[in-house]
């Protein structure tokens, strides 16, 4: 395959970004979407340009490094990382364009990279079981129903990537907050910090300058693990409950 | 700079003993050694500083439990986020010795199934301590949220994993290391939050900092501003993983690297077994040159999966037009009783060995069936999808074929490695006031890791074991003096990581570090990977100083130091895999027995299994590191059976 490329390209956070248009050739079909952005790094090495910066560490889906908008979609047009997106999405001779996530709490930190520390932050603010190692019980001593740990998994299988946040008209991180605190609120083991955990963990999102949320779905569209959208109406509902009774 | 020299040979020094490890009888060694060790007054905890380099199961555990304890932790990681740390990606479960299913399980039989599963290569007192803290760790799990698989009652459910044959394997879907890494970075988090850690993310570790013979602190590359730093500690402990993405193509995380563990070795710690690499039976087969990495199919897949190739060779009609008496199910011939649950080391040579036959499936004939039909049959769709569908889907992904309609495809590929840092008993290694955890060191799984170990014990070395040791070696040397960036020991690694990193700059060739990469990562798979000879190996270790000699030569890397420089980084790290490749080569060439996951192509019994030679090679080889290209020194600890007798291991 022969593919036209527009990629963002920027110095660093500090610089101005702007597209620019590689042409690529011999692709396969079986390339992962990074392994194509390799061939074309290879090539701007050997030529002594500057490779296009890309963040990807596991390249199975599940580390939640890669993060690039695909002709405007985040992880591209499948429902998938794009580490795990393949070029036989593509059409020979198809023009592709490539930049970053696009949200003011994610700056750019070179070409594609962004910066996703803010979420990092919001799981510091709330988002653990105060459990400090030696602490516990045997495991079998609260048994868990099986739907409440199903839900908790569902929950849990956020991967950190940010899809979300790139997605969002608003840039809200309301789905990647919810699925914490859902799956955490939802476990007995959960239930003591319950109410301070929404409260600090949605407090520190606003904090970051995450955009509100207006329930438009795109991030429950863009999530690669289909984290569910209600998972925000749910957690509304604990923040109401734990303003109530906490009375902050 | 000598580049270009090849290893004459190698010398033998001084045996080693494992200083710390009790007497006693075994069951009682870890509570001998926790009464032993000094203790640090917990109001004097935090005036001592920890470095921990990586945020994987065994550094986040680490990190967050000594954090907990009143340590001042200082914490780095490559990524961006600790949270991303590649145990994230392990998939089928986690061991432990609950006996939950009254099936005959207990801490003993872990060891014992452990210490066989390593080809009695491993030191009985550790597994066995590993064997013990197996049921602690899953009380922790569940305490902190991980969302582990549960029956209908609500209590625990566990699965069959390889080499054993009782259920002790606990696990989340296919994502038990992604739920297990969020319940320590989750941990890490939360004393992150509280002024315990002090994280620094996109930070690489580029070489240890020894002072007067002792580890006290790193030198590091911040990757966004490509500024080095130095940061100073009274103990310095490298979580940072394994070696497997030596051979370029592996089931590490692209950026996984043995930097961090290469560095400490040229700094005094002894590297020990490095020829001990796990090749996993059950990865997507390549499809081209355009690979730059391989992914595994949780080998809990075998539990259900049956594996297979056509009886005839070059039968390339599709699969469910083969009849079944024209397939040969070749697990469950040779291997009757344990069937598709042999260990990794057993299924992987075996499939090489069908395919070395001809009889191999798809591109290049280098696969095997992985078939789920009778389990769909038996169980039914909708069981199979809940049990391995989000792993079904990823097969899917990747080859765009539908493996409820038409068997997967599998080959081995290179998946962990077993040799690591020498440490004691303690974690320690060599350098006093270095130590290492988690898959970085050597010290469990002996010359091959039974499935849904690793995890085990990283989480173990992590959670329970360093947190107890570390305090006698912190006791014993309070308050030491105070390292400035000026002394003379500081300044010098420090020349010499921005020498290294100017060097690779300035060289301004024709090749990338990629294309080096994977010319070296060929030539380890072709003569140090499923088989070995001593042909092969002398071969590699002529051509492996040659590449060396042409990447100094011909290395291109673009842009300049003080930059988020991706290109640098994968530069400086092939400087390293171009050294370590030469001493797995060698630890290869010396250890002439088959053992585990080593197999040397000489040693093998009449039916084609590993023949140890346990007179000659029951040790452990720790090398000492010499000069680059030049001699390392063998240092052998010998290993003492006491309570699992060696024999030649029998799946069949």
């Amino acid at each position: 395959m022969k593919l036209t490329l527009r990629v963002w390209r920027q110095k660093n956070a500090a610089a101005d970004g702007a597209m620019s248009t590689y042409e690529v050739d011999g692709i396969s079909r079986d390339m992962s979407f990074l392994e194509m952005l390799d061939t074309l790094n290879e090539e701007l090495i050997v030529k002594g340009e500057d490779p296009v910066a890309f963040d990807h560490d596991c390249r199975e889906g599940i580390c939640g490094a890669c993060s690039l908008v695909i002709n405007g979609d985040a992880h591209g047009p499948e429902r998938t990382t794009t580490c795990q997106l393949h070029m036989r999405s593509f059409e020979d001779g198809d023009t592709i364009d490539i930049e970053p996530w696009r949200a003011s709490a994610f700056p750019v930190v070179k070409d594609l990279v962004v910066d996703r520390s803010a979420f990092d932050r919001i799981i510091q603010s709330g988002g653990y079981i105060s459990a400090p190692t030696g602490s516990a019980p045997e495991a079998h001593a609260a048994p868990v129903p099986k739907p409440d740990a199903d839900s908790a998994f569902e929950h849990a299988e956020c991967i950190g990537c940010g899809a979300c946040v790139a997605a969002c008209p608003n840039g809200s991180a309301m789905l990647f907050t919810s699925a914490k605190v859902n799956h955490l609120n939802v476990l007995p083991q959960g239930a003591p910090e319950r109410e301070t955990r929404v409260l600090d963990m949605v407090a520190q999102m606003d904090e970051e300058g995450f955009g509100g949320c207006t329930l438009t779905g795109e991030c429950a569209t863009a999530c690669p693990k289909g984290i569910p959208l209600p998972s925000i109406s749910a957690m509304n509902k604990e923040w109401l409950r734990a303003t109530r009774k906490v009375g902050r | 700079m000598n580049h270009s020299s090849a290893y004459a040979d190698y010398t033998t020094g001084e045996p080693l003993a494992d200083a710390k490890a009790p007497d006693g009888p075994i069951a009682d060694r870890w509570d001998t050694r926790r009464f032993q060790a000094k203790l640090v007054n917990p109001a004097n905890r935090r005036k001592h500083t920890v470095i921990v380099v990586g945020t994987g199961l065994a550094g986040g555990s680490a990190g967050a439990t000594l954090a907990e304890q009143g340590y001042h932790v200082v914490q780095f990681c490559y990524q961006d986020s600790p949270r991303r740390a590649h145990s994230i990606a392990a998939q089928g479960g986690i061991n432990a010795a609950k006996n939950y299913r009254n099936d005959g399980d207990s801490v003993h039989r872990l060891f014992y199934d452990t210490v066989k599963g390593g080809d009695f290569r491993a030191r009985e007192s550790n597994v066995h301590r590993l064997a013990q803290i197996s049921v602690e760790i899953i009380d922790q799990c569940v305490a902190q949220g991980v969302p582990f698989a549960r029956e209908y009652g609500g209590l625990l459910d566990t699965r069959s994993f390889g080499g054993v044959q009782v259920s002790r394997t606990f696990y989340a879907r296919g994502q038990t290391g992604q739920q297990l890494l969020l319940g320590a970075y989750q941990a890490l988090s939360r004393q992150i939050a509280a002024g315990n850690v002090e994280m620094h993310p996109r930070t690489e570790m580029l070489d240890l900092v020894v002072v007067d013979g002792r580890a006290r602190g790193i030198v590091a590359r911040d990757l966004i501003t490509g500024r080095i730093d130095t940061y100073f500690a009274d103990a310095v402990v490298l979580a940072s993983g394994g070696y497997g993405n030596v051979f370029y193509l592996s089931t590490n995380a692209m950026n996984s690297n043995a930097t961090a563990v290469w560095r400490a070795h040229r700094r005094g710690a002894y590297f020990a077994n490095p020829c001990f690499t796990q090749i996993h039976p059950t990865c997507i087969p390549r499809t081209g040159d355009h690979q730059s990495k391989l992914t595994l199919m949780s080998e809990s897949l075998r539990n259900d999966g049956r594996i297979w190739v056509p009886r005839a060779k070059g039968d390339d009609r599709p699969p469910n037009k083969i009849p079944e008496d024209e397939r040969d199910y070749y697990l469950e011939r040779i291997y009757p009783s344990f069937g598709n649950l042999v260990p990794r080391d057993i299924a992987s040579r075996a499939a090489k060995n069908v395919c070395d036959e001809g009889r191999g499936v798809g591109p290049g004939g280098q696969g095997v069936y992985l078939d789920f039909a009778d389990a769909i049959r038996r169980m039914g769709r909708k069981a199979v999808e809940e049990k391995y569908g989000n792993l079904f889907e990823m097969y899917e992904r990747i080859t765009a074929e539908n493996p409820y309609e038409v068997p997967m495809r599998i080959y081995p590929a290179v998946h962990y490695t077993m040799g690591g840092l020498w440490v004691d008993y303690d974690l320690q290694t060599t350098v006093p006031g270095l130590f290492a955890v988690g898959e970085a060191n050597f010290s469990d799984h002996g010359a091959n890791r039974l499935g849904a170990s690793a995890l085990m014990q990283g989480l173990a070395d992590g959670y329970f074991v360093l947190p107890s040791t570390i305090n006698d070696y912190l006791a014993r040397h309070p308050h030491q003096d105070e390292v400035s960036a000026e002394h003379p020991a500081v300044q010098e690694v420090v020349a010499e990581t921005e020498d290294r990193l100017n060097l690779l700059l300035s060289v301004d060739g024709d090749r990338t570090p990629d294309s080096f990469h994977r010319e070296l990562g060929e030539v380890m798979w072709e003569f140090c990977g499923m088989a070995r000879t001593e042909t092969g190996l002398r071969k590699a270790l002529e051509r492996i100083p040659q590449i060396r000699e042409e990447f100094w030569r011909r290395i291109k890397v673009p842009g300049a130091g003080e930059e988020f420089n991706q290109s640098l980084e994968k530069a400086n790290r092939v400087v390293d895999y171009l050294e370590l490749a030469e001493l797995m080569c060698l630890d290869a060439l010396h250890r002439a027995e088959s053992c585990g996951g080593h197999f040397r192509e000489e040693s093998q019994t009449p039916d084609g299994e590993a023949a140890r030679v346990d007179e000659e090679f029951s040790y452990a080889a720790a090398w000492e590191f010499t000069t680059t290209g030049g001699a390392p020194v063998l240092h052998k600890e010998d290993l003492v059976f006491e309570y699992v007798h060696p024999t030649q291991r029998s799946y069949a």
